[in-house]
């Protein structure tokens, strides 16, 4: 067999999965951690001041990675569910699951740096804007992830049903953004993004650059430390982790 | 003699089960589509017909909430016409929403989903038959109460047939994106919140075009483009729905 896909059957196993992901977890924190630092120092004191919003649009250094994330983490767990749900792959609907606490915590931090940001530029805390409104309804769509998989007492059953519902959302997001655009400008004009792709410098894109990166990588971390405790406590009956829980509580030399 | 003889075979399991249930099956055929939606319609038909109070609900829900918008607003004409048609689309979801648990709901509590499963029509099919005779007997009848509640709300009369059209559009798109949530949910003892929680985001587009196609009238502007979209929208969840919901039913019994 093609090693690379014995690799993959193998992390299917969810004694191999842990081991896998007791592993590379911590890289992926550590690189993450050390990526978003220096994408923050650049991004706090290399880059020079806009010269129209001054120093309040350093935010979106945070800003705009986890908006990207919020979304792609909202695919990815459809993508997830998929597999789950055509293949029955019990670590699929793991990851699937671990993904959504993720994706919320990033569309959330969205919608706090948008907010903070919004009120000395647009002199609003919030304004039904089309993008606004879609990260908000997004943000809902997460917790009805999270809620359904937690109403369930099945596990399995939970999982399956709660990745339905995102491949559900994953179909309507789009009809969801458009239709709001559409409302949109019935009533007022498109706010305008004072951050188009023309006034972005390039020596401002290289932050930006590397948070996104750190965040990418501090996703993947959280994700397998995640998927790794469901993984756990879902097997908890198993020999295998009898035997690390053993291995965790044994006497010390 | 002869005749205890007969009683004896005709209750023996081994002997007689069999072949009778062989001899039916060539005799009857199994019922088709038409013929299970038939049996579908008259059993739901009855079933409400026995509890008449209870299709009242959601109209008389859906009038509670334009009592409470319009004593919430003061009561005065000018504010009320302006969000009239928001309002009174508001209240017709949130009167759907109510009733939205009690879709499946029933039927996985006595078994009979488990049958829908066994039978021989495809899931969807009943899934679509039932999602249209809920349909029918909580949004319709708040569809023909339209003209009044907005009356009450001093709907402006040139907007009343824009606001038909899109609630007659909107109402069976929100009943089939509810039955994908309803089908969701129907494996758990409680969904309370849950199921607010899942079918409100699905519901924000039909909400923005439904109440926007008004809005669009009550500005001056054309508003069979929304309809349209509402119409297509209508179409696609009318084939995709049912299909969606069968397969989280699946998913919830297994």
């Amino acid at each position: 067999m093609n090693p690379l896909l014995r690799w993959f059957h193998q992390l299917g196993s969810p004694p191999y999965f842990d081991r896998f992901a007791a592993r590379w977890a911590p890289w992926a924190y550590g690189l993450g951690l050390l990526v978003m630092a220096w994408g923050l120092y650049g991004a706090l004191f290399v880059v020079p001041a806009d010269y129209q919003q001054g120093n309040s649009f350093r935010i979106l250094y945070i800003h705009v990675p986890s908006a990207w994330m919020s979304m792609a983490v909202f695919g990815l767990m459809a993508v997830y569910a998929a597999i789950a749900l055509v293949w029955r792959i019990k670590l699929c609907e793991i990851l699937a699951m671990a993904c959504a606490p993720i994706g919320a915590g990033f569309t959330l931090i969205t919608l706090l740096t948008g907010a903070i940001w919004g009120k000395p530029m647009w002199g609003t805390w919030w304004d039904w804007d089309p993008r606004l409104t879609t990260e908000l309804i997004l943000l809902f769509l997460y917790l009805g992830v999270i809620g359904l998989y937690n109403a369930i007492d099945d596990r399995r059953a939970a999982a399956r049903a709660a990745g339905f519902l995102a491949i559900v959302g994953v179909v309507l997001l789009p009809v969801i953004r458009y239709s709001v655009v559409w409302w949109n400008s019935l009533h007022q004009g498109q706010t305008i993004r004072l951050l188009g792709e023309s006034t972005m410098d390039a020596s401002m894109i290289q932050p930006l650059i590397w948070m996104i990166i750190g965040t990418k990588l501090w996703f993947i971390g959280a994700l397998l430390m995640r998927a790794r405790a469901d993984n756990l406590r879902r097997e908890s009956g198993k020999a295998w982790v009898a035997g690390l829980a053993a291995a965790a509580d044994g006497p010390k030399p | 003699m002869s005749s205890g003889v007969g009683v004896i075979d005709d209750f023996h399991p081994r002997r007689n089960a069999e072949p009778a249930r062989g001899r039916r099956m060539n005799r009857v055929a199994l019922p088709g589509l038409v013929g299970s939606a038939k049996a579908l319609m008259t059993r739901d038909l009855r079933l409400i017909w026995r509890r008449r109070g209870d299709a009242l609900q959601p109209a008389l829900f859906a009038l509670l909430v334009v009592v409470l918008f319009a004593l919430a607003l003061g009561g005065e004409a000018q504010a009320l016409s302006r969000v009239a048609a928001a309002v009174m689309w508001l209240a017709v979801l949130l009167a759907g929403l109510l009733s939205l648990d009690t879709l499946f709901r029933g039927d996985a509590d006595d078994g009979s989903l488990e049958q829908w499963l066994l039978a021989p029509v495809p899931l969807g099919w009943l899934v679509a038959v039932r999602t249209f005779m809920h349909w029918a007997t909580t949004a319709l009848p708040l569809l023909v109460a339209t003209p009044f509640l907005a009356e009450l709300l001093h709907l402006p009369h040139g907007q009343l047939p824009v606001l038909m059209a899109s609630l007659a559009l909107g109402t069976p798109l929100l009943s089939l994106l509810g039955a994908v949530v309803a089908a969701l949910t129907v494996g758990m003892r409680r969904s309370g919140i849950l199921v607010g929680l899942l079918a409100l985001p699905l519901y924000v587009p039909v909400l923005i075009f439904g109440a926007g196609s008004v809005a669009r009238s009550a500005q001056g502007l054309d508003p069979v483009g929304a309809l349209l979209l509402l119409g297509a929208g209508l179409v696609l969840a009318v084939v995709l729905a049912p299909l969606a919901a069968a397969a989280a039913i699946r998913i919830a019994l297994n």
